[in-house]
């Protein structure tokens, strides 16, 4: 079953065509890897799937991006429900400079999804429970989120995305400040969550989506060049581009 | 030509650069000096607090200080809120277009128009189109009009400096683009553009060409009732006694420029820790 429906979809920055005549589609409750190399549109996908690039001027679409059998591009669709519903976490770990409390229940404070006190502390302990987190910070629930280690941060980033309950996590290269051992612990962190929730992620390094991604997409200069089981993207690939960029002799 | 051996070089150039350096200080240090040596003899608590008399050439300065106080904190109360939106809007909204930046190019440029010329349009649209008179409300408009160019683009400075990855997670959570101004924007801005009001408040204390028509009285030996009342300022008050007044007392004079000074020079002081203060709990 699939999640996340790609048709045609372009995208230019300006006059820039950066996404051209996109088609795929993204299974439920699976890990998608997207990998290409720098500058193909990995992130302007990505970024395309919870309309975070709406927010950069210039920039305009064509095609659909269905969710859950829904067109996100319609202009019925409130973005900040969907944005909810397609959490992101970003390249840099970007804790807000509040408490690790206040991070994981910002979205839920100030979105006015709950206002019951103690349904937030649940949510916030669930949130941090779930990236594995809670051991170490609940008696730090109120120190600043700047103190924590950058593995720690990320992680934290996670937990503020989860507290708003999306069905979808997009992650940008979510390990590329991190260093071999904390990205270790982060890949299993997504392997953990892929139970309960349908994983995009981008990643610059094919050893990470060998090993955590059911699917990978291979892009090239705007274009989806090849899309298929991980596997056999990295064994047995059908096409030559793809093929010579796994097997990282890419010129 | 002398071919200088570039360690001499080296030598001489740290030495002019050090030298205007100092020569940048020294007037300032002057005028410091000899105005604090002039003056601290009349500078009593009862000059500070009581009514001029004899022709201003005796009692205090109250009235003055009283007066320039009101105006320019009325000023800011104005000032700030309006430059506050100005500048969400411009930083936060405005789409890159011609309009966009002919507003910003404006207010860079409107910066640079001299205080008097705020005077003359204070004297017209507000003493005399709208009626309010000569008077601290008058004034305060023609200062906060003066200032907000300097408090948008100060507080546009302070907005820009909020990190926009922050912006980014908060409407990536699914808030909207005002509530993430609203609580994260703005509250990791609000050290920089307090810090700007202060120094704002430094520097229209010590304006005398915007109030001189629109607020300033020559003499009133007694405190204004409302803000539609005339009053006496720090920096009219002080050319007046030091040209109108025969036999004006040296000392008198040098007082109330210390006065003058204090009150700048306190809010510019106020501004430093502030920042210091900010900067040691900011902690991004
Ligand atoms: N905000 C932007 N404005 C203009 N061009 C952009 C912008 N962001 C990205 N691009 C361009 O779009 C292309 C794809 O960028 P991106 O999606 O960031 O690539 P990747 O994540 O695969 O490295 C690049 O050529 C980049 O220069
Ligand atoms: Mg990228």
């Amino acid at each position: 079953m699939s999640k996340i429906e790609i048709k045609n979809f372009n995208l230019y920055y300006t006059n820039f065509h950066a996404l051209k005549n996109i088609n795929i589609n993204i299974a439920e409750k699976k890990v998608t890897a997207i990998i290409g190399p720098s500058g193909c549109g990995k992130s302007t996908l990505l970024r395309s799937i919870n309309r975070i690039n709406d927010t950069i001027e210039g920039v305009h679409t064509s095609g659909e991006i269905n969710i859950s059998g829904e067109n996100i591009y319609d202009e019925e669709i409130d973005v900040g429900i969907l944005r909810r519903n397609v959490g992101m976490v970003f390249q840099r770990p970007n804790p807000f400079p509040l408490s690790i409390y206040e991070n994981v229940a910002f979205g839920l404070k100030v979105n006015r999804i709950y206002s019951d006190r103690n349904i937030i502390n649940e949510t916030v302990e669930k949130s941090l429970k779930a990236v594995l987190l809670w051991d170490y910070a609940k008696d730090k629930l109120h120190k600043s989120a700047l103190g924590l280690t950058l593995e720690q941060q990320q992680r934290l980033c996670i937990a503020r995305v989860i507290a708003v309950a999306p069905n979808i996590i997009l992650l940008d290269e979510p390990c590329s400040s991190l260093d071999p051992v904390a990205t270790q612990k982060i890949e299993g962190l997504m392997i953990q969550l892929n139970n309960k929730y349908t994983i995009v992620i981008v990643t610059h390094n094919m050893q990470q989506a060998a090993r955590i991604s059911h699917n990978t997409a291979f892009m090239l200069l705007g274009k989806l060049i090849e899309f298929d089981k991980t596997e056999k993207i990295f064994t047995n690939p059908l096409i030559k581009e793809t093929e010579d960029y796994v097997s990282g002799r890419f010129g | 030509m002398i071919k200088l051996s570039p360690k001499l070089s080296q030598k001489l150039s740290y030495l002019i650069l050090f030298l205007a350096t100092i020569l940048a200080v020294i007037p300032v240090a002057l005028i410091v000096f000899i105005i604090v040596k002039n003056g601290v003899s009349a500078l009593t608590w009862e000059f500070l607090t009581s009514m001029p008399k004899d022709g201003m050439r005796g009692g205090g300065i109250l009235p003055a200080i009283l007066g320039t106080l009101s105006i320019v904190m009325s000023a800011i109360f104005l000032t700030l809120p309006i430059g506050v939106c100005a500048a969400i809007y411009l930083n936060e909204y405005a789409k890159d277009n011609l309009l966009t930046r002919i507003i910003k190019l404006a207010i860079v440029n409107l910066a640079g128009v001299p205080s008097v010329v705020y005077g003359l349009l204070g004297l017209g649209i507000f003493v005399m189109f709208l009626k309010l008179g000569v008077s601290i409300i008058a004034g305060a408009l023609t200062l906060s009009i003066m200032e907000l160019p300097v408090v948008i683009t100060t507080a546009r400075g302070a907005l820009n400096s909020v990190p926009y990855s922050f912006r980014e997670a908060s409407l990536s959570l699914g808030v909207s683009r005002w509530q993430t101004i609203r609580y994260i924007v703005l509250p990791n801005a609000l050290p920089g553009i307090l810090t700007g009001a202060i120094l704002s408040i430094a520097r229209i204390s010590g304006e005398t060409a915007p109030i001189l028509f629109t607020a300033a009285a020559f003499y009133i030996p007694y405190l204004p009732h409302s803000i539609f009342d005339q009053v006496m300022t720090l920096p009219y008050h002080l050319y007046i006694i030091s040209t109108q007044i025969p036999n004006m007392p040296k000392n008198v004079i040098f007082a109330t420029a210390l006065v003058l000074l204090m009150i700048v020079l306190t809010m510019s002081v106020l501004a430093i820790i502030a920042r210091i203060y900010f900067r040691k709990y900011r902690k991004w």
